[in-house]
């Protein structure tokens, strides 16, 4: 497998990978949605906070090791003081409502990121090694997250393999995306633009190749291409659409076009070759073969490959999986 | 600390050379691994620990290497995940976790208390043996296929990826077993073994420290135990408790690993707490500022930290409601912290300070510490967490912590206790260049990570978008400063033990008990049982006498 | 600081030889502990922290066990009727005789009983022995079944003639296990009046296994481990060493049965209790 994570980010789809973009800010990337005002502010006044707290701690410090440095070994220290109950009540008691301050305002803004509003729009999110699927309400599924500018729009978001989460640093949001349950977040995009989609927990090799560009639209320019979208992806040859879905669904993560075996077998030459496998016998990869290798792919693997491939029950309609085979069929 | 007056006999009759010590005592390897003398053990931790140090530095490094530049540097994605994954764990289990209470406290704890040893020496032995074998494990899962979980082990991704994660997991589980034991002989020692007029609030405040640390080791390392079996349970049987696809629950995994991992992160800092309480008063000659709120500030943090792990999983999809409770708890630990910080400096206050290399690492703490839990507030922060949670902000605040707390107050209390262990005092320009360096190299790696984390660069990633490019190569080049700043420690510290000249005493004018015997201390630590009539940070009748470079208390006279 | 230091280093012989008078008179008194009374404290200490480990080490599973049962309360149920009450029953009631043995053993060491001490620890051992055997027996039982933990879980039809799920359900009908079309005729008659007598566990029954074979196992585990330190005292005891002023570790061994005993007597009604 080598550098696996070169390949998906720069050369199979470099058009799906991001920028941060200039931002206003020094800390902070480029914001693009509502949720923003619920973070910024607070960071801006945590930051400064912190800044002045530590330049005067320092500077205390500093002042004393330069005023009382000893001169000798044997010089005796000027003063005694080992308590001042005083000071000390007033630096154990004066925190506590600035800690306060902190915790209610952050508790706010967190409650403003976790309640969803009831008329979002609705995009469906599936994390997989190492890919993020977006399904839109009219049944069009993208690598690429679009979304219109000044609506309300809620991810359902969840995972076919492994724990990973689903940040979108342009609009300061993030969530666990969980195999097993659904878990969710919404924001608002305010301006149009193209915005990273990162993976931000751990999930193997491909980790750092989980990302793609979330790629706000005016409601006009959206409405228009989900509908483009889904007539390019009807009218498309089967052999185009298997293509599409091999970047798509992250076939390329484990099978070459070229011979190379990574994960999976190549597909180069695959189709009608016969398969040895792990149980010793043979099969003929054939239409029949390649589908219930998707669909139940843990009931046949080939001899010398670890059985690592997720099933694609359910995610796929019968005219993609005609055109992965037919993709298939196309690599001689 | 310690009076003029003796209670007992300690010593037996019989007589030998005035060069008889703990190091010189017996020798031979046998001596040495099947010795039940705390300050050898103490010695033997040290030097695996050194080690271990120096494997997980090295990761470190190839770490930082790869991320000089975006895509391949030096190895592939999959090597990359087992290296920070080793170097998580090593550092971790193997380094900051028995660092200071296993290899400083194990040889400075019966010295503090004027006991001739630990509670269960066996035990203790035990324990160093324990961590040999977790060790071990750990590093054999190397040999096969070191595992590429992360050090937090997260479920499913562990219960299925191929690695070897299972040595692993029992490495790891091997050494909570030895944490628990030390931290089991400390809370005994402690109660049971003080010397006469020792009482709790003479006690240093290293010892504080080591109490509430071992508090924690007892009530949550357990926890991990069980937790780790589970999944090695998990990954072998698979029955199903954390795997989703067998109905499992991976959120259960996190609840339990952080049940004990954020206490942890105490255990790995409150020490440290202890060292800098200990260096900052001798090195300003002054008793410690406001003894009681710092000593009960650990016991207050201890008991906290069992309060507070679901702030590592705001975004794991915990209800707001357990979020919030978590967040507000957080904040409240940062009050003790802070307080301990606002003591040391207030310490300084009309001192005669000294900047000896302790005192130098002393004051980097300061500095380190104070930028890591001033970051802290950040993650603690619900809505700010969301976004920073999981990029590199997190991984600079806990290096900022870890690295930045634990490591330099290890290296602050190595040089303060070195010329007491070994008996020889090192090089004090080297140690000064080195500590420097640590200093500068620190800053460099990990503040830029804050920046980048700040404007969203996940943790863990192989390859990062172009723009983040200035800040991985400013944070490689201070990581390899860094790395110069501990050799050059090393090496002085190596070239010590080579050279004279022999350490008297007492070398800085400390008050606490180990400072009165010789140095290396004798194999029985006190020949008589020492009666204890003051606090710990007395330091008026100790004069400097320049003909043996040490103090000497008034009116006494240090045989030569 | 002690002026004693700088002459007091002729003064020390070192070695493991010297002899106080308290050292002295007593020989299982280590070096480092000045009475008998402070070792017996830090050693008493010591083992109820080392309990407190337990206990917090244990609680896990017993997490686990709340979540799960929580969750899914049928699986529990229909897992319950493959463990053999009557078989928990003796080993819990061995387990409660062992604990007093022990306690017993605690006073004839205190007293220098050395006889009584002798056949208290045998006994103990003896009830220790009884509950590894049924144990034995029981997990013997359930391989052959194949009611495993997780992907082992392959029930075969040995399960069905279980002591317990006979007693709960009544034999499986005539033909049944053969596969005869009239037994499973019959059985499905008695399904839809809710006997389960079809292979049909419900979603994750693997699951109540696991936990199951996690629990009694690490408990199974303690036990091995608590008669090996049994017959250290064995030895012990046969040496004639213990006294008033040395019994501690026949305590702090009793101590550690009791918890062993402890939680068996929270496993028994949360695994075969279940209604």
């Amino acid at each position: 497998m080598t550098n696996l994570a070169t390949i998906l980010l720069f050369a199979d789809e470099p058009s799906n990978t991001p920028t941060l973009g200039d931002s206003p800010f020094f800390w902070l990337p480029r914001a693009g949605s509502t949720t923003v005002q619920h973070v910024d502010p607070l960071f801006n006044y945590l930051m400064w906070t912190s800044a002045i707290s530590l330049v005067l701690l320092m500077a205390l410090m500093g002042f004393f090791v330069a005023k009382y440095r000893a001169k000798s070994r044997h010089e005796k220290p000027q003063g005694s003081t080992d308590h001042h109950t005083g000071l000390e009540l007033i630096w154990s008691i004066v925190p506590l409502p600035v800690m306060l301050a902190m915790f209610a305002w952050g508790f706010q803004g967190f409650v403003a990121l976790r309640t969803t509003p009831k008329d979002a729009y609705e995009i469906h999110v599936t994390g997989q090694k190492w890919k993020w699927l977006f399904d839109y309400p009219n049944g069009y599924t993208d690598d690429v997250l679009h979304v219109p500018v000044g609506q309300k729009v809620r991810v359902i978001m969840t995972s076919v393999d492994v724990v990973h989460s689903f940040g979108l640093p342009g609009f300061r949001t993030k969530e666990d995306v969980v195999p097993g349950r659904y878990t969710e977040l919404w924001f608002e995009p305010t301006v149009a633009g193209e915005f990273p989609v990162f993976c931000d927990q751990y999930c193997g090799t491909g980790h750092s190749a989980m990302i793609t560009k979330a790629i706000a639209h005016s409601q006009a320019d959206f409405d228009k291409w989900l509908v483009d979208a889904g007539n390019k992806m009807d009218s498309m040859p089967p052999e185009q659409l298997g293509e599409k879905m091999y970047n798509q669904q992250g076939c390329a993560a484990c099978h070459s076009l070229d011979g190379t075996p990574k994960t999976g077998p190549s597909w180069k030459g695959l189709f009608d070759k016969m398969e040895t496998m792990s149980d010793g016998t043979v099969v003929k990869a054939d239409e029949n073969y390649i589908k219930q290798s998707m669909m139940e792919p843990q009931s046949q693997i080939v001899k010398g490959f670890p059985p690592a491939m997720p099933t694609f029950k359910g995610k796929l309609s019968d005219k993609k999986i005609a055109g992965i085979i037919a993709f298939i069929k196309a690599q001689k | 600390m310690a009076s003029t007056t003796t209670t007992a006999d300690v010593a037996p009759p019989g007589a030998h050379g005035a060069d008889d010590n703990y190091l010189t005592h017996e020798k031979g390897i046998a001596s040495w691994l099947l010795t039940l003398d705390h300050k050898r053990i103490g010695i033997m931790y040290f030097c695996c620990v050194i080690s271990a140090f120096a494997l997980g530095g090295f990761f470190a490094l190839m770490i930082r290497t790869e991320l000089w530049a975006p895509g391949r540097t030096i190895v592939d994605a999959d090597t990359y995940n087992q290296l920070f994954t080793l170097h998580g764990a090593v550092m971790v289990f193997l380094v900051i976790v028995p660092g200071i209470p296993a290899a400083l406290g194990n040889f400075v704890l019966p010295l503090h208390l004027g006991a001739k040893d630990v509670a269960f020496p066996k035990l203790n032995l035990m324990s160093w043996y324990m961590w040999i074998t977790g060790a071990l494990f750990l590093i054999s899962s190397l040999i096969v296929s070191a595992a590429d979980t992360g050090w937090t082990f997260y479920t499913p991704y562990s219960t299925t990826t191929p690695t070897a994660v299972i040595p692993a997991l029992a490495g790891v589980f091997v050494l909570g077993f030895s944490s628990i034991f030390t931290g089991l002989n400390f809370i005994v020692t402690i109660h049971k073994m003080r010397a006469p007029g020792l009482t709790w609030f003479r006690l240093p405040l290293f010892v504080w420290g080591l109490y509430s640390t071992a508090i924690m080791q007892v009530l949550a390392t357990p926890v991990l135990g069980i937790t780790l079996l589970m999944l090695i349970v998990e990954r072998a049987f698979g029955i199903g408790i954390f795997d989703p696809a067998l109905g499992g629950d991976p959120v259960l995994f996190q609840h339990f690993f952080w049940f004990y991992s954020h206490p942890a992160v105490y255990i790995m800092v409150v020490p440290a707490f202890g060292v800098i309480s200990e260096i900052i008063p001798v090195f300003s000659r002054k008793r410690l500022f406001g003894y009681s709120f710092i000593a009960l500030s650990s016991v207050a943090i201890a008991i906290l930290s069992f309060l507070v792990w679901g702030h590592h999983m705001f975004v794991s999809g915990q209800s707001v409601l357990a979020g919030s409770i978590f967040s507000a708890i957080t904040f409240l630990i940062a009050i003790p912290t802070a307080i301990k910080v606002l003591n040391w400096i207030s310490t300084m206050y009309k001192g005669s300070i000294h900047l000896d290399t302790p005192m130098l690492y002393a004051l980097m703490f300061l500095w380190v510490f104070t930028i890591g839990g001033l970051t802290g507030l950040f993650l603690s922060t619900m809505s700010t967490d969301v976004h920073l949670h999981d990029t590199y902000f997190v991984v600079a605040h806990f290096h900022y912590v870890m690295m930045g707390g634990a490591i330099t107050a290890f290296f602050g209390g190595l040089h303060y206790w070195w010329p007491k262990m070994w008996g020889r005092m090192y090089n004090e320009t080297t140690g000064r260049w080195g500590a420097l360096a640590v200093f500068i190299g620190l800053n460099l790696t990990f503040f830029p990570q804050f920046i980048m984390g700040s404007r969203g660069m996940p943790r863990r990633y192989y390859n990062y978008i172009p723009e983040f490019q200035p800040f991985h190569q400013a944070s490689t080049i201070g990581a390899f400063i860094l790395g110069m700043g501990f050799l050059v420690t090393t090496v002085s510290l190596i070239r010590s033990l080579l050279k004279k000249p022999d350490a008297p005493q007492n070398p800085w004018g400390a008050n606490t008990l180990e400072w009165t015997i010789p140095s290396p201390p004798a194999y029985y630590n006190f020949d008589k049982i020492p009666h204890v009539v003051e606090g710990p940070y007395e330091y008026a009748d100790w004069e400097y006498d320049d003909k043996i470079g040490g103090y000497v208390r008034k009116g006494h006279q240090e045989a030569t | 600081m002690t002026d004693a230091t700088a002459e007091a280093v002729h003064g020390h012989s070192g070695g493991h030889g010297h002899q106080d008078p308290i050292h002295a008179a007593n020989p299982f008194l280590a070096h480092h502990f000045d009475t008998p009374r402070q070792q017996f404290e830090a050693g008493k200490f010591g083992i109820w922290l080392f309990l407190v480990t337990e206990i917090l080490f244990f609680s896990g599973l017993f997490c686990a066990y709340t979540i799960y049962r929580t969750l899914d309360p049928d699986v529990f149920e229909w897992g319950h009727y493959f463990l053999d009450t009557k078989l928990g029953a003796v080993n819990t009631s061995v387990l409660i005789l062992s604990s007093l043995t022990a306690a017993w053993a605690v006073r004839n060491a205190q007293l220098q009983q050395h006889r009584a001490l002798i056949i208290n620890i045998v006994i103990t051992l003896l009830c220790a022995s009884t509950f590894m055997v049924v144990k034995y027996t029981e997990y013997s039982h359930k391989f052959h079944a194949g009611l495993l933990p997780g992907k082992y879980f392959q029930p075969t039809e040995e399960a069905w003639e279980m002591p317990s799920y006979e007693k709960k359900n009544g034999p499986p009908p005539e033909g049944f296990l053969d596969g005869k079309p009239e037994g499973i005729e019959k059985a499905e008659k008695l399904i839809t009046r809710g006997h389960p007598y079809k292979f049909d566990p419900p979603p994750h029954a693997a699951r109540f296994f696991g936990i199951y074979f996690c629990m009694t196992g690490l408990h199974g585990i303690h036990v091995l481990v608590g008669m090996g330190i049994w017959i250290w005292m064995l030895v012990k005891g046969v040496k004639r060493q213990f006294g008033p002023n040395y019994f501690g570790p026949v305590d702090y061994a009793a101590l550690y049965w009791h918890l062993v005993d402890l939680i068996w007597i929270y496993l028994f009604p949360l695994l075969y209790l279940i209604d």
